[in-house]
């Protein structure tokens, strides 16, 4: 494997670029969770991140919306650098939607609680159009009748298409997904990947780890396979499926595709 | 082999049948229990009548002959043993519920102070909460009761403010003699405590309407102390200090707490606090670290994750046990036999003592702890329906 | 292997290994004391306020307690000139505040028993040993030689009356007491409690919450003033024994709601493989239920057992000499009264050390079941 040498990416202004990784390590104590990342995604683009366990996807994706904090590199995100100033986190949160594995609905609120919640008290809506915009969601998503009950009540599937609502409500410019459809049951999958198929088409800006290849192959613009902290292989679908260049997302697609 | 047979399931012999056992099985416990009661209790009138004690209750309405130290109502030696038993109920309330909310404010400090990011603060408090935990509320109550015997006779009492004198026979401070203005402010803190509660809904509605957030704590605070201090300073602003003065070997006027009274109190207050604190401690940390990641995704400032997203949860989980915590507070303040504090236990066993009607005077005790138990049960039933996360 | 130039998004480097150890600050402590003590302004608010307390109150506390005081005394008249605290008063009573009564000379036969009741403890407390097989005649020795030791009478030990019982053996003869009978008496009353049969589940509630309701000062009263009454004439039964059986019901009644939480984990499917195979009721419940119920909600059990240990310090009340007791009763002595403080921080040290051991195990235990440790 020869050493490519590493082309240190100069920050583009450009309105284009949503999101921008430039030389992003993170350490979790002395492991060392992302080495050396560099990426950048346009807007209205679709990536989707695969790897196996423990490779950095999920941690990387936590950074964008600093659930996680890099230590060295810089985040850009819609312009706006991620450091420790708290406003720049804020500004950053409304204009990224995140999308949990576990859902992390609030069980103690109703579901329409859940998502006018933050539009009412960060956009500081009113209820009234607050509640109007979150029944829109929820019709999206094709669940406006589960308004009313509480997510104790409701299946894994419609959950998480509550909380994809959800996320929709402050109305971000970039959505990410941690594994969406990994804690589901498999009947369920095809509900909550619909729905973000047709996000897809709308033409927001999506950054998805998962291991539904059939969605990647569907929706994405770009693949990214990660392997222990690294970005290995960033190629388009078709390329990235039919002729990968690295043994190791050989490997990992041989796994992944036949069973 | 006929047909009928062939379609009857074979019948056992009716010993074997799980329903019949069972029934028997409850007809010879009742009977059991119903036989040992009976001869517990002939046992009982036996004995007793054979020792010469009296039995009924008639006792309570007898001259109880014995003084106590201090009680809420009027009380003299010549009182009857009824009246006796409801100072020592009253006592009891006194200190359980003084204790129930110092508890309560140490307990969630300190649980709060466990889970803060300052080194110091969590190390301080876990000291506090192990010490608390692991000694026996006996131990606490008594080191409490010695530590006061230490303090300075009472001419030569420690002054940690002006007219306020702490010693070995208590502790004395001024207290404002009483006034007939004072329950027109005591209306007046009544109302602003109305008043802050329409304020809030005001603001919310306010706020559902038109999205703006307004900030209620200031406004909040300046109509619950303003009200009542409005109507104070209408009356002429009456406050007449009755300041206690050193009058031979002690103290007259002024509000005087006995150091029965202050070494119970502290011993059960810091024994509660420290499991409360723990209570606090492991409510806050059952709200999974996703909800408060979801909450910060979806952009909302820690001040509002904490008050919509994770209190709301952790009182769930803290609520119940702390209410146990209570019952047990109260069950504790019986420890005032140990120091002299005569609470509704100390003067049970004095009654029991004297007249020598055990039966009675302990049925008395535990009927009282038990309708206080109950009173507690149904609280938190009551909580927990009302805040019960609904699932399928 | 070509570089890959199709794509225009670079990648890093696809070679593995290119880890590299983490940036370290100048200086780890600055860096600990930067984001625990001073990372907001708050938080640099309460550690100043903190300092400030600690500066106020530990300088005091530690000469009073270390400094100043005085370890050991030929008379109580060194203790009174000093200054700080006199722990000196441990070193001349320690014999009756620990050991109570007991006759002088046969002190050795309670360190003995104790011993070996620490010993037991220490090995029941280990999974390895979790086995009828092994802890039942482990018990049954323990309690035969420390009950040999204490009462004496054979084996050519003088006999020691129960009423001559004290001190820290006492202590423990009552804990182990409660926990011995209240324990099997637990279980009763949780499978009781579940029970299919009204009357029975009747009868267990009752019990139960009536017995939680009230402080178990009047429990001790009962057993120690009523309790005799129920007995027909003649027959009288031993004051100890009497108030051990009241502080097994009480802890009995409290355990029994822990096991109950721990009956209602166990899925139904237990109980009906069980059934299927055949195995009748106390089969099951011996066997195969009441052995996952028990380890389910261990943490819990351990919490009512400390409870249990602190508890024995009641007995104050009604005139046993526990080592509280002993140890009130002989600082009565005028001349070394004034220190009482000093002898009950002692006792409170040694209820510390033992309960936060107990503590410190629980915590273990917890942390086993959450790994899923098989055991």
């Amino acid at each position: 494997m020869n050493e490519q040498a590493q082309t240190p990416r100069p920050s583009s202004a450009s309105d284009d670029t949503a999101i921008e990784l430039i030389d992003v390590n993170k350490w979790y104590g002395d492991f060392q969770a992302l080495v050396d990342i560099n990426l950048s995604v346009k807007r209205g683009e679709r990536v989707v991140v695969c790897g196996p366990s423990g490779s950095g996807k999920s941690t990387m994706i936590r950074c964008i919306n600093r659930l996680e904090h890099h230590q060295r590199g810089k985040i850009i995100v819609d312009g706006t650098e991620l450091t420790d100033n708290l406003k720049n986190i804020e500004a950053v949160r409304s204009e990224v939607g995140m999308v949990f594995q576990s859902f992390n609905l609030f069980p103690h609120m109703r579901i329409i609680d859940n998502l006018t919640l933050a539009p009412m008290l960060v956009r500081k809506m009113p209820k009234a159009d607050a509640e109007e915009l979150a029944m829109g969601y929820l019709e999206r998503v094709q669940i406006p009748e589960q308004a009313y009950k509480y997510p104790g009540q409701l299946s894994g599937g419609q959950q998480q298409r509550v909380a994809i609502a959800r996320s929709l409500c402050m109305q971000p410019r970039v959505m990410l997904f941690d594994e969406p459809t990994s804690a589901l049951d498999p009947e369920m999958i095809k509900e909550v990947l619909d729905v973000m198929i047709e996000l897809a088409d709308e033409g927001m800006t999506m950054m998805v780890v998962t291991h539904e290849m059939g969605f990647a192959k569907t929706v994405a613009d770009t693949m990214i396979f990660m392997d222990l902290g690294e970005i290995v292989e960033v190629a388009t679908p078709d390329v990235f499926f039919t002729n990968p260049e690295n043994e190791r997302t050989q490997l990992f697609l041989k796994q992944i595709l036949t069973h | 082999m006929s047909a009928s047979d062939k379609n009857q399931p074979t019948q056992g012999s009716i010993f074997y049948d799980q329903g019949f056992r069972s029934i028997v099985y409850q007809i010879l416990l009742a009977v059991g229990l119903g036989y040992v009661g009976w001869a517990l209790f002939s046992n009982v009138i036996e004995n007793l009548d054979r020792q010469g004690i009296a039995t009924g209750w008639s006792f309570l309405w007898t001259s109880s002959g014995f003084d106590i130290g201090e009680s809420v109502i009027e009380y003299d030696a010549g009182d009857t043993y009824g009246r006796a038993l409801l100072v020592g109920f009253l006592n009891t309330v006194r200190v359980a519920f003084l204790g129930i909310i110092f508890a309560t404010i140490l307990g969630v400090f300190m649980g709060v102070a466990r889970v803060s990011r300052n080194w110091l603060l969590s190390t301080i408090s876990s000291w506090f909460v192990e010490i608390g935990r692991n000694v026996p509320v006996v131990l606490h109550v008594i080191f409490w009761g010695t530590v006061i015997h230490l303090l300075p006779q009472p001419r030569e009492a420690m002054v940690p403010f002006e007219g306020a004198f702490i010693m070995n026979r208590g502790f004395v401070m001024p207290f404002p003699v009483y006034d007939d203005a004072y329950p027109w402010v005591g209306l007046g803190l009544i109302v602003g405590i109305a008043g802050v509660v329409f304020l809030n809904k005001w603001a919310q509605a306010k706020r559902e309407r038109t999205g703006q957030y307004i900030h209620t704590l200031w406004p909040g605070l300046g109509i619950f102390f303003g009200c009542p201090l409005v109507v104070w300073l209408a009356f002429g602003a009456p406050l007449v200090w009755d300041v206690p003065a050193l009058k031979g070997f002690n103290f007259q006027g002024g509000l005087q707490l006995s150091p029965e009274f202050i070494a119970l109190l502290v011993g059960i207050t810091v024994y509660t606090a420290s499991f409360i604190a723990e209570i606090v401690r492991s409510g806050i940390q059952s709200v999974p670290s996703g909800q408060v990641e979801a909450a910060g995704a979806v952009g909302l400032r820690q001040g509002f994750i904490m008050r919509y997203v994770v209190i709301p949860q952790a009182l769930r989980v803290i609520v119940p046990p702390t209410a146990s915590q209570y019952l047990s507070l109260t069950k504790n303040s019986s420890l005032g036999v140990l120091i002299g504090y005569p609470d509704l236990v100390n003067i049970g066993n004095t009654t029991l003592n004297q007249t020598g009607q055990a039966v009675e005077a302990i049925t008395i005790m535990m009927l009282v702890y038990l309708g206080i138990s109950i009173v507690i049960s149904l609280f938190m039933n009551f909580y927990n329906r009302i805040v019960a996360i609904k699932e399928r | 292997m070509p570089n890959d130039t199709t794509s225009n998004i670079p990648t890093s480097g696809t070679k593995s290994g290119r880890t590299a150890p983490p940036p370290t600050e100048r200086i780890p402590v600055l860096k600990w004391i930067r984001e625990n003590l001073v990372s907001s302004p708050l938080n640099t608010v309460v550690t100043i306020i903190c300092v400030f307390g600690l500066i106020y109150t530990v300088p005091d506390f530690i000469s009073w307690s270390l400094l100043d005081a005085v370890f050991n005394a030929s008379s109580h008249e060194d203790c009174r000139a000093a200054a700080g605290a006199c722990w000196a008063v441990v070193a001349d009573k320690h014999r009756p505040m620990f050991f109570g009564v007991y006759p002088y000379e046969e002190h050795w036969r309670l360190l003995l028993g104790l011993i070996i009741y620490c010993g037991a403890v220490g090995l029941t407390m280990l999974p390895k040993c979790w086995s009828y097989k092994f802890l039942v005649p482990l018990w049954l020795f323990t309690l035969f030689s420390t009950l040999t030791l204490m009462w004496g009478g054979v084996l050519g030990l003088a006999e020691v009356d129960t009423s001559q019982w004290g001190g820290l053996p006492l202590t423990m003869v009552l804990f182990s007491g409660t926990i011995v009978v209240g324990f099997p008496l637990a279980i009763l009353l949780a499978l009781g409690r579940r029970s299919d049969m009204p009357a029975v589940k009747a009868v267990c509630v009752i019990f139960i919450e009536s017995l939680r309701g009230v402080p178990l000062i009047t429990i001790l009263f009962v057993a120690v003033n009523v309790f005799p009454l129920f007995l027909p004439q003649g027959l009288e039964f031993d004051k100890l024994l009497r108030v051990m059986v009241g502080m097994a019901i009480f802890f009995a009644c409290y355990q029994a709601e822990v096991i109950r939480g721990g009956l209602q984990a166990i899925s139904r499917g237990q109980y009906e493989a069980a059934e299927a195979l055949g195995l009748g009721y106390w089969q099951t419940m011996i066997r195969i239920i009441l052995p996952q119920a028990l380890r389910i909600c261990l943490p819990g059990i351990v919490n009512h057992v400390i409870a249990a240990f602190k508890n024995t310090s009641l007995v104050l009340i009604i005139g046993l000499f526990d080592m509280l007791t002993a140890t009130t009763s002989v600082m009565q002595d005028p001349e070394w009264r004034r220190f009482t403080l000093e002898a009950y921080i002692c006792v409170g040290f040694v209820y510390f050390c033992f309960c936060y051991a107990l503590s410190k195990y629980s915590q273990q235990v917890e942390r086993w079941l959450g790994e899923g440790k098989r055991f």
